[in-house]
């Protein structure tokens, strides 16, 4: 079959096809320069303020449509190909609007308007998907979104009313979207840059070994910051988003397997539900915009240190399968990273699936982040651990941090000072002791050095109460 | 299609034309409320771009500190589609874009004092390829010694403005002699305004080198004023219009002539359009912020908690120049008595120089600061004495006959903080909710809960007196509608709505027929930056005798006209009745102007009873106060620090509120960036000099889960400004962001403890400073 070299979508119920398009043109510049849809503003071009809010429909299962909230400043255009794109704009093309915008008005919603439309898509979104949430899912839904003028109760309003109003007939989506289905590959050249977007796992992985230097797209949420806020240009760009089988998150007998395309929104429902201890932890991880975009795939492949899923992960032993060529081995997680966004891949390699062991026994899991807020913000902290017990003495104790090394890591004096002891505060005492071994972390924008061991300290100290009470409370869990 | 209600645009249209409600006191929406949801409110990036339009970036400082040894811009302009570069020499007029006092280069000659300073603007064909060029810069720097925290300035004497001082009564003696005794050193942060919209502005040439400027601006007379003299032109070639800002909040008082200035001159160089909007990073490094302040106060105070003298040493990060700077320190001295009586008070004001930008107007404009220090020392009393805070702020209170005179001589006529505690506490169950909290907090280890009330009491008025004045223009068209033209700027805060709900009054007309008009120097000349949280005051009352004006000489007429008395004349429902007749407005209208009647006229308003002489810190700098309170309850965990409100009660004073759906956005909104200044929004530099938090991810204002779980906010009913302001109205833009004092105190309550019963708590509370106030034998 011959490459596609057209990007297809549809918007407001047409197909679009453009040829000849940079590859790391961002989806908002396309609105805002080429088509002068000024709509979707651009607040902070790197995916953490919202106005930029767009929402995307796709066929999943076969003929169902899905829709999500994205960050539409550091998704780059092609990635659209096979999906419709809809913004603010296509909510009202005549002079009526979608509940979610007169809600907005009645509630006295928008102040000075510039964040407005990138709610109104984050509710848009809310409203497909959910008929009936609480303060937590709005709360939730709305993550990724910042104003700056109203302090959020009227907004909170306006999501809670919108239901009243007589609901508007669905669009027909499926039907167009099904004529972009399309089992050809997409290859895009502009100005020497190239572009590939491949449909199986067989041609990704001889892509990746024919263009050793290429940059692998996943959902593109640290990718296209190198675009937006470091002027990157990328020559070869291999996206993972249109190979199916890297997108499947499935249960075996022994483990969830979660392709490395995956996004973080397919994957965590999963993930929690196995462990629901680290629901917290993947509540705060990013912002919903974030998560329907990023990969949990990308998060570990990229190997920040302060990336929120790996001591999670680490923790439970996962392990992660990797293809070079025809050949695929698998490693676990742990020792994954050597250095400072170094890790274990070699040339021509890639990602391909990653297992995360079924719970087994009556082991703890948790994870806990650390930062200044609770929602959409980067970890200072980032810990997690797995404790096994046997009539009070620890049978096995697993700890990871993040935040507090160049790689996500294992806390492995920690782990020793408990493995085989009584689970007491003495044990606790001298784990944290440990912890001081293990770690020399830095002073940032984020903590400071001292601070951040002493927290890490008191995350520990924190874990071992919750295992002696498991209705101890957060402050984002009391009162609510 | 996705479907479809039809849309509402205001409340008030769907009231029957034969009557008509008044809209003066209505809470309708935003004007422009339709255009936002449905993302065609154009802001200035938004708007059409001209021809040949070009795309500016600014080349900046990478150090804080250095004489410039060489600047090699040779890759920059040889980089894809750039077309020119601009420096200091390109500039024709004068290199300034300071608003008070000329030290602030559009771009750096010899010399840069932080990193961020422009040095550079590269124009091209594209955003992109200009942001790329910039970075292609090669400058050479030899660094000099940087100052880089306002303590170190205070050491090497080091200011911007010479230090200020302001004393009532002796409080020297008073210290001495009171029986008890706090002192300590406070510190609390600066805050980056955020507004959503960052800079932009776009220069276009006009007609014999006049220049048109589209800037999102607070002051569109500065703009002009600058702009002209940096390019050399009179203030009559340079127009400035500004339909409305994505959020500014003090970011865009005199931030904006900056960027403007840099389009305006390379707009003259290349004669082409001009455009230049910052990257948030950019803005964010570039401009200016809330001032950081350290505090060291001493108060001496009786076994009852009253406070018998006190001294205050203010210094605060005023960065590399003065800015707005000597207003805002003034404006933290006036306010540091915040709703206290302070008889014996010293207040002592360091401008600090530091190689840092330049810090200037947000929000408050340095009365947080000044409240944050007596709070503080309020709640260290109560702590000291064992008693609830509660109950030293009312010992502490201005009173209404007596002990009502502030340290800069004015009486205040208005005080109603007793009224608005008294219903506060009744209706936030304080007392039962205090005794609940301690119980509570005997039997939780970890997450421990805290409560607070806290007052504001806050002037309103620009301290200095010539600015309190504003201009409209107001047009009647044949058809019966409605231009309306003021000096104000909207930037979100509901001034245009509240505006022509006034001049709907004035013509007792529907809002329909009226069209707000942008912010536009042609049409109201020399108008103050809306600031000051004045806006609706000054352009509300210059809009109200505009439309005045045409009403008077309508009225005139149709007395002429009709042969009636005056008084028999009636404005009312869309029309006039003279006697028997009866007309619609447009029939009105049509009738005036076919006799002749001029259908346009000006209004102009300055604040009445100001007096204030800044040599001796005395007078009236404040036409009145606004009034507002605060019970903010949270949780915080001890052994993280993370915190949370748990529910916030607010009672707050509008007078009569001029549209209450406005007012109580102001106030909500306000109270959370208050509560972002105070908890999560932490500004950080490197050793180094530079801004290490410069983007939303690493900057964190409030988001939606931020907001208490309870959240109850009134507006104070039924009480009428004593002054006559516009409808008895009262300013209500800056004085709820302080109500968020009350979350600060509320967590220092939380953690404070038999061992720790004052807890060194530095603002802003994030989880680190609550663990540093904790101490390690907490863990």
């Amino acid at each position: 079959m011959t490459d596609r070299t057209t990007v297809r979508f549809v918007l407001d119920g047409e197909i679009v096809e453009i040829r000849d398009v940079d590859p790391t043109r961002t989806v908002l510049q396309y609105l805002r320069e080429d088509l002068g849809r000024k709509g979707s503003k651009e607040g902070c071009a790197e995916g953490d303020c919202g106005a930029c809010t767009v929402v995307i429909a796709e066929l999943v299962d076969g003929d169902r449509v899905g829709v999500r909230a994205i960050n539409s400043c550091i998704q780059f255009l092609p990635t659209l190909d096979g999906k419709e794109l809809i913004t603010v704009e296509s909510l009202s093309p005549e002079d009526e609007l979608h509940p979610a915008q007169d809600a907005m008005i009645q509630n006295h919603g928008s102040q000075c308007g510039f964040c407005t439309p990138g709610f109104v898509m984050s509710m848009y979104a809310l409203y497909e998907t959910n008929g009936n949430p609480g303060r937590r899912e709005i709360d939730d839904a709305l993550a990724g979104n910042l104003c700056r003028c109203t302090g959020y109760r009227p907004i909170i309003a306006a999501v809670t009313r919108m239901y009243a109003a007589a609901r508007p007939a669905s669009p027909e989506r499926a039907q167009l979207l099904s004529k972009l289905k399309n089992e050809a590959s997409l290859r895009i050249e502009h100005k020497g840059r190239q572009f590939f977007a491949p449909q199986d796992v067989d041609e990704l992985a001889s892509l990746v070994k024919r263009y050793p230097d290429a940059t692998i797209l996943a959902g593109g949420t640290d990718i296209g910051l190198w675009v937006t806020k470091q002027h990157r240009e990328l020559d070869t760009v291999i996206y993972t988003g249109r190979v199916a089988k890297l997108q499947t998150v499935a249960v075996t007998e022994s483990h969830i397997d979660i392709g490395a395309a995956a996004i973080l929104s397919d994957a965590v429902p999963t993930l929690v539900q196995h462990y629901p201890g680290l629901d917290e932890m993947f509540r705060r991880f990013a912002s919903p915009p974030i998560r329907n975009a990023g990969t949990l795939g990308g998060n570990i492949a990229n190997g920040s240190p302060i990336g929120d899923s790996m001591a999670a992960l680490m923790v439970l032993d996962t392990s992660l399968v990797l293809r070079r060529g025809d050949v695929e081995r698998e490693i676990l997680l742990q020792d994954f990273y050597h250095d400072y966004m170094v890790n274990d891949l070699q040339t021509g390699e890639f990602l391909l699936r990653i297992k995360v062991p079924l719970p087994t026994g009556d082991a703890i899991v948790r994870s806990h982040k650390w930062s200044k807020r609770f929602d959409q913000d980067i970890s200072a902290v980032c810990t997690a651990y797995r404790l096994q017990l046997d009539d009070n003495v620890v049978v096995s104790f697993r700890m990871a941090c993040g935040g507090l090394a160049a790689t996500v890591r294992s806390a492995a004096n920690t782990e020793a000072a408990v493995n085989g002891k009584q689970w007491n505060e003495a044990t606790i005492n001298s784990a944290c002791q440990a912890l001081a071994m293990d770690f020399s972390p830095i002073t940032d924008m984020r903590a400071s050095a001292d601070i951040r061991l002493r927290a890490t300290q008191n995350l520990l100290r924190r874990f071992y109460a919750e295992t002696l009470d498991d209705r101890l409370e957060t402050v984002y869990t009391y009162g609510r | 299609m996705i479907a479809w209600k039809r849309c509402t645009r205001m409340a008030a249209s769907t009231k029957s034309p034969a009557h008509r409600d008044a809209a003066v006191g209505a809470p309708l929406p935003h004007d422009s409320a339709h255009l936002h949801v449905t993302g065609r409110a154009s802001y200035t990036d938004d708007l059409p771009e001209p021809r040949r339009l070009l795309h500016l970036a600014v080349g900046m400082s990478t150090v804080p500190h250095a004489r410039l040894a060489a600047i090699d811009l040779s890759e920059v302009r040889s980089s894809p589609g750039v077309v020119d570069v601009c420096l200091a020499d390109d500039i024709t007029g004068e290199n300034n874009c300071g608003p008070i006092v000329a030290d602030d280069p559009i771009f750096a000659v010899d010399e840069v004092m932080y990193a961020g300073q422009s040095i550079f603007a590269v124009a091209a064909l594209t955003v992109d390829a200009a942001r790329k060029a910039a970075r292609r810069a090669k400058i050479e720097y030899d660094e000099l010694d940087a100052i880089l925290d306002p303590l170190t300035a205070v050491d090497r004497k080091s200011f911007v403005l010479p230090s200020e001082t302001m004393v009532r009564g002796d409080p020297k003696a008073a210290l001495a002699a009171a029986p008890h005794r706090v002192s300590r050193r406070i510190y609390v942060g600066g805050q980056d305004q955020f507004y959503l919209e960052g800079h932009v502005a776009m220069a276009i040439p006009q007609d014999d080198n006049c220049l048109l400027i589209y800037s999102s601006t607070q002051h569109p007379d500065e703009v002009q004023a600058l702009v002209a003299h940096a390019t050399n032109r009179r203030a009559s070639d340079v127009t400035v219009i500004c339909r409305r800002m994505g959020g500014a909040f003090g970011g865009k008082e005199s931030q904006a002539a900056l960027i403007a200035c840099v389009a305006a001159v390379a707009s003259d160089k290349t004669r082409r359009p001009c455009k230049l909007r910052l990257d948030r990073d950019d803005d964010m490094i570039m401009t200016g912020k809330r001032h950081d302040f350290v505090i060291d106060y001493d108060v001496g105070f009786d076994d009852t908690g009253r406070i018998l003298g006190i001294d205050f040493e203010m210094a605060s990060r005023c960065g590399m120049s003065a800015d707005l700077s000597g207003p805002v320190n003034d404006r933290a001295m006036f306010s540091c008595d915040n709703a206290y009586f302070l008889e014996n008070v010293r207040i002592l004001s360091h401008r600090c120089k530091t190689n840092t930008v330049s810090n200037t107007a947000f929000r408050g404009f340095g009365g947080p600061q000044g409240m944050f220090g007596i709070e503080y020392a309020i709640e260290d009393i109560a702590r000291q004495l064992g008693k609830d805070p509660l109950d030293v702020r009312r010992r502490n209170f201005y009173g209404k006959t007596d002990r009502n005179v502030t340290h800069y001589q004015q009486t205040v006529e208005d005080n109603i903080i007793d009224e608005i505690f008294d219903q506060l506490l009744a209706s936030s169950d304080y007392e039962s909710r205090r005794a609940e909290i301690s119980a509570f907090n005997k039997n939780s280890a970890i997450l421990k809960r805290g409560i607070a009330i806290t007052p504001v009491k806050f002037g309103i008025s620009f301290t200095n007196t010539l600015l309190n004045q504003a201009g409209a223009l107001v047009h009647v068209y044949k058809d019966g509608t409605v231009q309306l033209n003021h000096g104000g700027t909207e930037m979100g805060q509901g001034l245009y709505i509240k505006v022509a709900q006034v001049v709907a009054d004035e013509f007792q007309i529907d809002l329909e027929r009226i069209r707000i008009m942008a912010t536009d120097t042609c049409k109201v000349p020399n108008a103050s930056a809306t600031a000051a949280s004045s806006g609706a005051d000054m352009n509300g009352m210059a809009a109200k005798k505009a439309a005045g004006k045409i009403r008077r000489r309508m009225t005139e007429f149709a007395a002429r006209h009709f042969s009636v008395p005056e008084a028999d004349i009636e404005w009312k429902n869309n029309g006039v009745r003279a006697g028997d007749t009866e007309l619609s407005f447009t029939e009105f209208v049509q009738l005036a102007w076919a006799n002749r009647v001029p259908l346009s006229a000006t209004g102009f308003y300055k604040t009445p009873k100001i007096n204030y002489d800044r040599s001796t810190f005395s007078g009236r700098p404040f036409f009145y106060f606004a009034y507002g309170a605060a019970v903010t309850e949270v949780v915080v965990d001890t052994l993280t620090g993370e915190n949370r409100t748990l529910r916030v009660d607010i009672l707050h004073d509008c007078g009569r509120s001029l549209n209450p759906a406005v007012d109580l956005g102001q106030i909500e909104g306000g109270y959370v960036q208050g509560l972002g200044w105070l908890t999560t929004e932490e500004l950080v530099w490197n050793d180094r000099g530079q801004l290490a938090t410069h983007a939303p991810s690493t900057y964190k204002i409030p988001t939606c889960s931020d907001l208490a779980p309870d959240f109850r906010v009134e507006i104070m009913q039924s009480v009428a400004n004593t002054e006559d302001t516009i409808y008895r109205s009262k300013a209500v833009g800056e004085p709820p962001l302080m109500l968020a004092l009350s979350a600060f105190h509320a967590i220092r309550d939380a953690i404070a403890s038999d061992t720790n019963p004052m807890p060194d708590l530095r603002a802003p509370a994030t989880p680190e400073s609550i663990l540093n106030a904790l101490g390690t034998d907490a863990a």
